[in-house]
């Protein structure tokens, strides 16, 4: 049971049950969709960006618990941040499930993120965790192909 | 039945049964992606590459003679399992996939035109879809699909409005790999038939669970693959009527499917050579023959029975356990039991299985019209083969416990 509750932290379950931020904007200024074609998990994550700050942000879609309660702790994280930190805050995100940061201080500024280090020991779930965060990238790049995990 | 089938004694024959996996006895209920291997299978191979090992139907020498008599051997032998008329009309091909795209490029091919069907069912795998779509695609033609009911099943009576004027083929699946539903493959063929149109079957769900007579079917064309039916992969089967075969063009260019070749004009090989272009997989046929004999041994019907009986106990089980929906629950059904656990993701139930030693698929298992029709995005799904017990479907329904533990 120890290795399942690495991975399901209460607070990831928490975020799966009651998502933050699920919702549509009424003026998001970007917008991008995220797939993943191996599970289905689909995610829409909406931006509205005021001078390069992230003043609202909201997410729809379907998928697992991982890809879900990720989905939602990133929309909680990166209000309020600038487009520069937000992209910082994905590298990092993305070091501490990916392994290329030794490790430590990355996941320390994660802050509340850091919950997801457990998923790195489930190879086959990390695309769960990084799919909003890919696809909030291409939000903010003004990318409008949908992103996929493949 | 229940006191003849000793499973014990079974899972003895299956090496991997006997790993663990993070650090707990493997339940591997994967069996409809593909199947464990029984020893006699591994030593075909073993033995195969220590002794016969040659290129077949070429050399003079003494090797390649053992090794094209294993070969044919097993054409033989996959003739008379599926109780074909003639060994010609057994080819050899990488696997169900292949076997159906053989199909579209040749017959399809010159079979469909401009406005021209091709029927196939809202079950089918990605395999037997499509294939189908690229040829209709190219020839302009049209893919119909047969509507299936909330239990699984297909509509027979949409099946017979669609089959019509400009209906070229029909290609349907035996058994659904999603589902489990066995499909009334005889009467819908004979209703293909009144029209003079051919029907493939993709039996690569139903081999492994069900006598298989392409004589008694009277079906056209048949594909299976080798590795869902405890052989290796990489090898599988089409059966084609002689006819059929004969009006065919060939599939790949190359050796073997020739028997002469100048650069103003090639003559094509005899069946079934014609459609075996370069070296085959001999090993891989050899041991899918094996296989077969294996599978011969412990005799078709006692599979089928104890196999049923497995699933009829897995169905009322699962069935028992809150949250937990079964997706197709078709009357006539074989190994299969899809399932949604209420308010978790098909992928955390996977997960979570699988650190109880559980192996499971997870996803839209190459069927996502299939997860359309049912409003899901994905289902868990449990496959049973020959070797797995009444203790492996409790472990199961443990670890659905366990699944509503983290999420309740």
């Amino acid at each position: 049971m120890s290795d399942l509750r690495e991975l399901y932290q209460q607070v990831i379950l928490d975020h799966n049950w009651k998502p933050r931020n699920f919702r549509k904007l009424t003026s998001p200024t970007q917008r991008a969709e995220g797939y993943n074609p191996l599970c289905g998990d689909r995610v829409t994550v909406e931006v509205a960006l005021e001078d390069e700050v992230i003043r609202d942000i909201g997410f729809q879609g379907s998928g697992c618990a991982i890809s879900k309660a990720s989905a939602s702790m990133m929309t909680a994280a990166l209000k309020g941040q600038t487009v520069s930190e937000a992209e910082k805050t994905f590298e990092r995100f993305r070091a501490m499930l990916t392994g290329s940061e030794s490790n430590g201080e990355g996941a320390a500024r994660l802050d509340k993120l850091a919950v997801f280090a457990g998923v790195r020991e489930f190879p086959s779930r990390i695309k769960c965790a990084t799919l909003p965060w890919h696809t909030i990238h291409a939000a903010l790049a003004g990318k409008t192909e949908p992103v996929t995990t493949e | 039945m229940k006191m003849s089938w000793d499973v014990e004694r079974i899972r003895k024959d299956f090496p991997i049964l006997h790993e663990e996996v993070h650090g707990k006895p493997l339940v591997y209920l994967d069996n409809a992606a593909t199947s464990q291997k029984p020893h006699v299978v591994i030593e075909t191979l073993v033995d195969y590459y220590s002794k016969q090992n040659s290129n077949v139907h070429r050399g003079l020498h003494q090797l390649s003679e053992r090794a094209t008599e294993a070969y044919e051997g097993a054409r033989t032998r996959i003739q008379r399992f599926l109780n074909a008329a003639h060994s010609r009309e057994i080819l050899f091909v990488r696997g169900t996939t292949e076997g159906i795209n053989l199909v579209a490029q040749t017959y399809g091919r010159r079979a469909v035109g401009a406005r021209d069907e091709v029927v196939i069912t809202a079950l089918e795998h990605h395999s037997n879809i499509v294939p189908w779509q690229m040829l209709c695609e190219e020839k302009q033609g049209r893919l119909r699909v047969v509507p299936i009911n909330d239990a699984g099943e297909v509509d027979l009576e949409a099946y017979e409005a669609l089959l019509g004027e400009r209906t070229r083929l029909v290609a349907i699946a035996h058994v659904s790999n999603a589902l489990g539903t066995i499909l009334p493959v005889q009467r819908m063929i004979e209703a293909a038939h009144r029209r003079d149109i051919p029907v493939l079957v993709d039996g690569a769900q139903a081999v492994p669970h069900l006598r298989v007579d392409v004589q008694a079917l009277d079906c056209d064309f048949y594909t299976f693959s080798g590795h869902k039916t405890y052989g290796p992969t990489g090898i599988g089967v089409l059966y084609g009527k002689t006819a059929l075969l004969e009006q065919m063009p060939p599939f790949h260019g190359g050796g073997d499917m020739i028997k002469s070749v100048s650069f103003e004009k090639t003559v094509y090989n005899d069946l079934p050579y014609k459609f075996e272009a370069g070296t085959p997989h001999v090993a891989g046929a050899v041991g899918l023959g094996a296989a077969l004999g294996y599978m011969e041994e412990l005799g078709l019907e006692r599979i089928a029975a104890y196999e049923h009986e497995l699933l009829a106990y897995a169905t009322a089980r699962l069935s028992s356990l809150p949250g937990v929906r079964l997706i197709g629950t078709a009357r006539e059904k074989a190994a299969v039991l899809s399932f949604v656990v209420e308010g978790v993701h098909a992928h955390d139930v996977g997960t979570i299985l699988d650190l109880e030693g559980i192996a499971v698929r997870a996803g839209h298992h190459c069927a996502m019209p299939v997860m359309t029709r049912f409003d899901i995005a994905a289902t868990t799904r449990a496959s049973l083969a020959l070797y797995n017990t009444r203790e492996e479907i409790d472990l199961l329904a443990r670890g659905l416990g366990k699944v509503r533990e983290v999420f309740h």
